[in-house]
């Protein structure tokens, strides 16, 4: 489980990580401050790229090695460790394995399809999450008697770790539990591919939609009340309100929510993993590297290397997306 | 149905002016509370009687508790070869060692970001960022084979080093937004008495940042107790020191039995302490979460 950061340290971020705070800040600049920041901040540094920069740094270098393993050219043993070039990832990217292209059944042929399944969970479980947060924020933010209990429900399925949740969706998913008593249905939910894929969905939008609630919450009550009522006094109608009013000026917070989310998604591994052993089209690209750390630690390093520059890529992409529309809505709406 | 019960009870309100009537507005209030409820409890209420039910009647769809038992209970605790107990204690051990490291190493950060002015502070904060941000298996490859390097695979240490790369990025920044709105007066009175920011931090901030601490805290534990890829794959197997997530997910019986009542009675021991401190600091939690965007 990940805690997405608060919405106004992406919100800087997100406006391109540079905005200074405050002005009192740059007032006092001085020699001596810079100096003792140094200090303070060292330790983080040194740290992070120990655990964080050291470790993606070799798995890139690995990534251009060969596996220990049989040679398939030779048929000798091979150590593996030699420079290999972009084997690796050809093997990946254009399916290559060895001289012909991957049989299917290997991991290697499995790599767009979990490509392909991790993006359907992506969007999947973001668009009903953000849909359904949404209708809950604007219940929260109406409900004025009830709002501390509906806060402590929310904060539940947050709570509970996914391992937990996972196990849960098992049994409620089982061919002979609840779901499929109470539709009626005879689903395999957990070994056919699109009940499977419909479980880890529903499964996830489940624990996840109350956070976003409760982002989105926090934005809505941000909104100043005056400009409801003077929308009112101009006779406008709550759909009106909700497009012309809300919706813009909860972007910052939606946004936010938004691409942290969808980087959480796009990393998914805990959920498929239990509650289908990530296999019947569940298997999404973290399963995959994990697979492969068994069978050839530097191909995995090509793997997880790829993977990251995936998500960096959609995440670049999603800021870039989200951060002219935060500008436009706050020229709008604010006005 | 929640959202056209909303419309509705928005546009009665449009209809006679200002005020709606009492009544509508009540209604859709408690239906719309009741759906959000519905959708957030009864899953954890079926887990909660499945784990009280006998396991005989584990598909039995009885919405009550029917069956009531505690062997699930008992099952989960003594049979050894899921060291359930054992797991329980890993968490705690390995949650408490990550919140204490990330703490301590990122408080300081927290300080500098919010308070002080030194050049990089935007590259830092988005490397920061982005480093919690990361896909757990970009770092997991190449750990895993420094620690089988090193002979840590399944060791207190592989499971817990791994952890910063998240929990101290969690740290920092709610810590920073946590700094940044505390008010400046105070500590810039003690500057003007001639203490050092140094000085300054130790006494007059730290003091008064202890409930954003124990916040950030309370965020980076419950991070750590429910992390699973990293856990599941450097403990390699080892179940002495995995923590209870991984319990959970490899939960057995034996050869074909499938303990679904004794796993959900092991999920609500490891969740109900979780459940509990999250509902004692809701206030905290939240506005650790959102960062000062929620007043109510």
């Amino acid at each position: 489980m990940t805690v997405d950061p608060p919405v106004e340290v992406a919100k800087l971020a997100a406006d391109g990580a540079a905005a200074p705070r405050p002005t009192r800040v740059s007032k006092r600049l001085s020699t001596g401050e810079g100096k003792l920041a140094f200090f303070l901040v060292a330790p983080s540094i040194v740290l992070l790229i120990l655990i964080v920069g050291y470790p993606v740094g070799k798995a890139l270098y690995q990534s251009f090695l060969t596996d220990s393993g049989l040679d398939k050219a030779t048929g000798f043993f091979n150590q593996g460790g030699a420079w290999d070039g972009l084997t690796n990832y050809k093997h990946w990217l254009l399916q290559e394995c060895g001289k012909v292209s991957c049989p299917p059944g290997t991991l290697g042929s499995t790599f767009y399809s979990s490509i392909l399944v991790t993006l359907l969970f992506t969007i999947a479980t973001v668009l009903l999450e953000t849909i359904i947060g949404m209708m809950f924020a604007l219940i929260m933010h109406k409900a004025f008697k009830g709002r501390s209990i509906v806060r402590a429900a929310i904060l539940v399925p947050w709570a509970i770790p996914t391992a937990v949740t996972s196990k849960l969706w098992t049994v409620v998913f089982d061919p002979s539990g609840i779901v499929n008593k109470i539709l009626g249905t005879h689903y395999l939910w957990t070994s056919e591919q699109t009940p499977a894929r419909i479980a880890v969905i529903v499964a996830d939008t489940w624990k996840t939609t109350p956070f976003i609630a409760l982002l989105l919450l926090a934005g809505l009550q941000g909104i100043s009340a005056d400009i409801y009522e003077a929308a009112r006094m101009d006779g406008t109608n709550a759909w009106q309100r909700f497009w012309k009013i809300t919706l813009p000026l909860v972007k910052p917070s939606l946004a936010v929510a938004v691409i942290f989310r969808t980087l959480d998604a796009l990393r998914m591994y805990d959920l498929p993993q239990i509650l289908t052993g990530g296999a019947n089209g569940t298997t999404t690209i973290s399963i995959l590297v994990v697979r492969q750390l068994n069978s050839g630690i530097d191909s995995a390093s090509a793997l997880s290397t790829i993977t990251f520059i995936f998500i960096f890529a959609i995440a670049l992409g999603m800021v870039k997306l989200f951060n002219a529309n935060i500008v436009g809505a706050e020229e709008k709406g604010v006005k | 149905m929640t959202a056209a019960t909303l419309t509705r009870v928005s546009e009665t309100e449009t209809d006679t002016g200002r005020r709606a009537p009492l009544r509508w507005n009540l209604i859709g209030n408690v239906v719309a509370i009741v759906v959000v409820l519905l959708w957030c409890l009864a899953p954890f209420y079926w887990m909660l009687v499945l784990a009280f039910r006998d396991p005989l009647y584990t598909f039995s769809t009885d919405p009550f508790f029917s069956h009531v038992t505690l062997s699930n209970f008992r099952y989960a605790f003594e049979t050894t070869n899921n060291k359930f107990a054992q797991s329980l204690l890993n968490s705690l051990l390995i949650g408490a060692a990550v919140t204490v490291l990330a703490m301590v190493i990122g408080v300081t950060s927290a300080y500098a970001i919010a308070r002080l002015a030194f050049r990089g502070k935007g590259i830092l904060l988005a490397a920061i960022l982005g480093a919690s941000m990361f896909p757990g298996v970009a770092i997991l490859t190449p750990l895993f084979q420094l620690f089988s390097g090193f002979g840590w695979l399944g060791t207190y240490q592989s499971l817990i080093l791994p952890q910063i790369s998240f929990s101290l990025p969690l740290a920092v920044y709610t810590l920073t937004s946590f700094f940044a709105d505390m008010p400046w007066e105070l500590e810039q009175a003690a500057r003007v008495d001639g203490a050092t920011p140094g000085q300054a931090f130790r006494l007059v901030i730290l003091p008064l940042a202890a409930p954003a601490l124990f916040t950030t805290a309370i965020l980076v534990f419950l991070g750590s107790w429910n992390e699973f890829l990293l856990s599941s794959v450097l403990s390699n197997g080892n179940n002495a020191v995995a923590p209870s997530t991984v319990a959970i997910a490899n939960f057995t019986a034996g050869p074909h039995i499938v303990p679904y009542t004794q796993t959900m009675a092991a999920g609500i021991v490891v969740m109900v302490p979780l459940v509990i401190v999250v509902l004692l600091f809701q206030r905290r939690i939240v506005s650790g979460l959102t960062a000062g965007g929620v007043k109510g």
